[in-house]
């Protein structure tokens, strides 16, 4: 049984709602990133989570209990801001041990329990220190500190890294899926940043107005993207509507304009309703070796050629619109030159 | 370039001679040693100062003044700390109204202030005087309070709230472990302009004292009318220092921005 679960909830601010029957089930230990651009409702979901919002409608259950009405201050949830909040007053001592001073843990075990948890962010020996005084990872790494040392049943993430700088964003997040794994503790992590989603999630939902439009690991959503919009999300961007469909020996046929292309049917992804199908650029093959016009094939006229450094981009323009193709090659075609475009049979997804 | 500089420089001159002259000549005349105010003074002495001491009703104005000052602090304390709170933590319906409405007293003249309360809460109500003044008074200090706090609130990141009620504190166990230690400085300084406000506030004072109840500045006002002496002089000056003093406090506090910045 999940450990969270948001039944049919509703959020809404002046009749505008920002989720509806929104549904979503995390299973214990797992870190599920929310990914999505920025209006998509993976904050608000957070938040929701968290207890700063009140759903219209709707129900969530954590560990098998009503959580629906449940206060803030009661949850025992940790959350890490996006602008850390760290309180400004208080050293990094007494930011840590705030949580556990609310819960009358006495002054001796709140010291031990404060710097144990500072060793785990690799922060010992920075007690004293005040906000201030700290950069921008260490102040992040106290507001994790400050979140886990509750020993909380679910630990929620609000771009914690969208403040860092690069090379920092990267070792935190290193450090986070550390952390939580060290730890095994639930937890929800919300990013407009694909890389770093995919790099510590176990499981990424990816949202769009609202709605989780496909919640799997991340390598299957890479790979196997279920809707038009994801696949443009996370880079593909080359797409062909096609008219009609035939399956067999798990290979669609896709037909359109008097060409025929074969698909091959991917795990668990080839939906009946699919109306498209979708290419990442560095999947298609542009050539000009002439061979009989056969199935995934398409003649065009190569219009934009584009140098990248360690490939070429091209636009090639067909009879089924532009393609955008990446690939690394000596001598370049030029603009104007007659072409074909070869795809790669295991690299068509089909898409909703 | 040179030329429109030394303009600006004899016009700031100016502008700073007429600011602070007469407080310079009425500093020099309150030495004097003669019963009439003279500039130049024909000598030095603290007579008059002496004198301020001797005046009952300056001692008994006083208390008054302070009283009326302190307690209307504190009754706008308590009502301007949270309305600032909630202008700047919540968007609400009417927000720009109620903004309004909180500044106003700043804006319309004090006499119409003064005039207006006169005859609409203290004579309608049939209040006592030293209500009337508390009353006044509080309404004075109120737009100060909030401006001020309001102020210091706007560079306060409302996360902190959050992250403080996400670890297990109550609302208003928030309010004062995290938020009232963080904008405390404000307060501060709200408490002290406030308090300059009302202690050296004529306008609405004069509508609101009666027989036997007066602040000091009402009866320094009266006293002018009857003698000539430099007494008021020597107590000007005094009050000039006190409120130089509690400037100084606030521009440690949190600079003087907070008087010409928009909330």
């Amino acid at each position: 049984m999940a450990l969270l679960t948001l039944e049919n909830v509703s959020v809404a601010y002046d009749n505008q709602y920002i989720l509806k029957d929104f549904n979503v089930n995390i299973e214990k230990g797992q870190l599920i990133s929310l990914l999505g651009p920025s209006g998509c409702g993976k904050t608000t979901t957070l938040r929701l989570i968290a207890g700063f919002l009140e759903a219209k409608d709707g129900r969530f259950l954590f560990d098998g209990k009503d959580y629906t009405r449940v206060p803030v201050n009661k949850r025992n949830f940790g959350f890490v801001f996006q602008s850390y909040a760290l309180f400004p007053h208080m050293s990094v001592y007494d930011n840590v041990a705030f949580g556990l001073r609310l819960r009358k843990v006495s002054e001796t075990e709140v010291k031990s329990r404060v710097e144990q948890i500072l060793d785990v962010v690799s922060l010992g020996g920075f007690e004293k220190r005040f906000p201030k005084e700290l950069s921008g990872g260490q102040r992040q790494r106290v507001a994790i500190a400050r979140a886990l040392v509750i020993q909380p049943d679910l630990l929620l993430f609000d771009e914690p890294l969208s403040n860092l700088d690069a090379n920092l964003r990267i070792n935190m997040r290193v450090e986070i899926r550390r952390i939580q794994q060290e730890l095994g503790i639930t937890t929800v992590y919300v990013s407009h940043d694909q890389e770093e989603c995919f790099s510590i999630s176990d499981q990424v939902a990816i949202m769009n107005k609202g709605v989780i439009e496909q919640l799997d690991d991340p390598a299957k959503i890479f790979k196997y993207p279920k809707t038009e919009f994801i696949a443009r999300f996370i880079g593909f961007n080359n797409f062909i509507t096609f008219g009609e469909r035939t399956e067999q020996d798990g290979e669609s046929e896709l037909r359109v304009g008097g060409h025929r292309f074969s698909a091959t049917h991917n795990p668990g992804t080839a939906n009946a309703s699919a109306k498209k199908c979708a290419m990442r650029p560095d999947d298609l093959i542009v050539t000009t070796e002439s061979q009989d016009l056969e199935a995934n094939r398409l003649p065009g006229t190569v219009k934009i050629s584009t140098f990248l450094g360690r490939s070429y981009q091209y636009v090639v323009e067909t009879d089924l619109g532009d393609f955008t193709v990446n690939q690394e090659m000596e001598t370049p075609y030029k603009s104007g030159q007659t072409v074909h475009l070869l795809f790669p049979k295991d690299k068509m997804v089909l898409v909703d | 370039m040179q030329e429109k500089n030394r303009g600006l420089a004899l016009f700031t001159l100016l502008v700073f001679v007429f600011l602070l002259g007469p407080l310079v000549i009425i500093s020099f005349t309150s030495f004097e040693p003669g019963t009439v105010l003279k500039f130049p003074p024909e000598g030095f002495s603290w007579r008059w100062y002496e004198n301020i001491f001797e005046v009952k009703m300056f001692m008994k104005t006083f208390g008054t003044s302070m009283f009326v000052s302190l307690v209307g602090n504190l009754l706008a304390l308590l009502l301007g700390v949270p309305a600032a709170y909630a202008l700047s933590r919540f968007q609400f319906k009417g927000k720009g109204l109620l903004n309004a409405v909180f500044i106003s007293p700043v804006l319309i003249p004090g006499i119409v202030m003064g005039f207006a309360m006169l005859k609409y809460v203290i004579i309608t109500y049939n209040l006592p005087i030293y209500a009337g003044l508390l009353i006044g008074h509080t309404v004075i200090m109120l737009p100060f309070i909030i401006r001020v706090v309001a102020s210091s609130l706007s560079n306060f990141d409302f996360a902190i709230e959050e992250a403080s009620l996400s670890l297990g504190a109550g609302k208003v166990e928030t309010f004062f472990k995290v938020v009232l230690p963080n904008i405390r400085s404000g307060i501060i300084a709200a408490i002290l302009i406030a308090f300059l406000e009302s202690f050296n506030n004529v306008d609405i004072s004069v509508f609101m004292t009666g027989p036997g109840v007066s602040t000091l500045p009402i009866q320094m006002l009266t006293y002018v009318e009857n003698n000539f002496d430099p007494t008021i002089a020597a107590l000007s000056v005094l009050l000039m220092i006190i409120t130089a003093i509690l400037m100084f406090i606030i521009e440690r506090m949190m600079g003087l921005s907070y008087f010409t910045k928009r909330s």
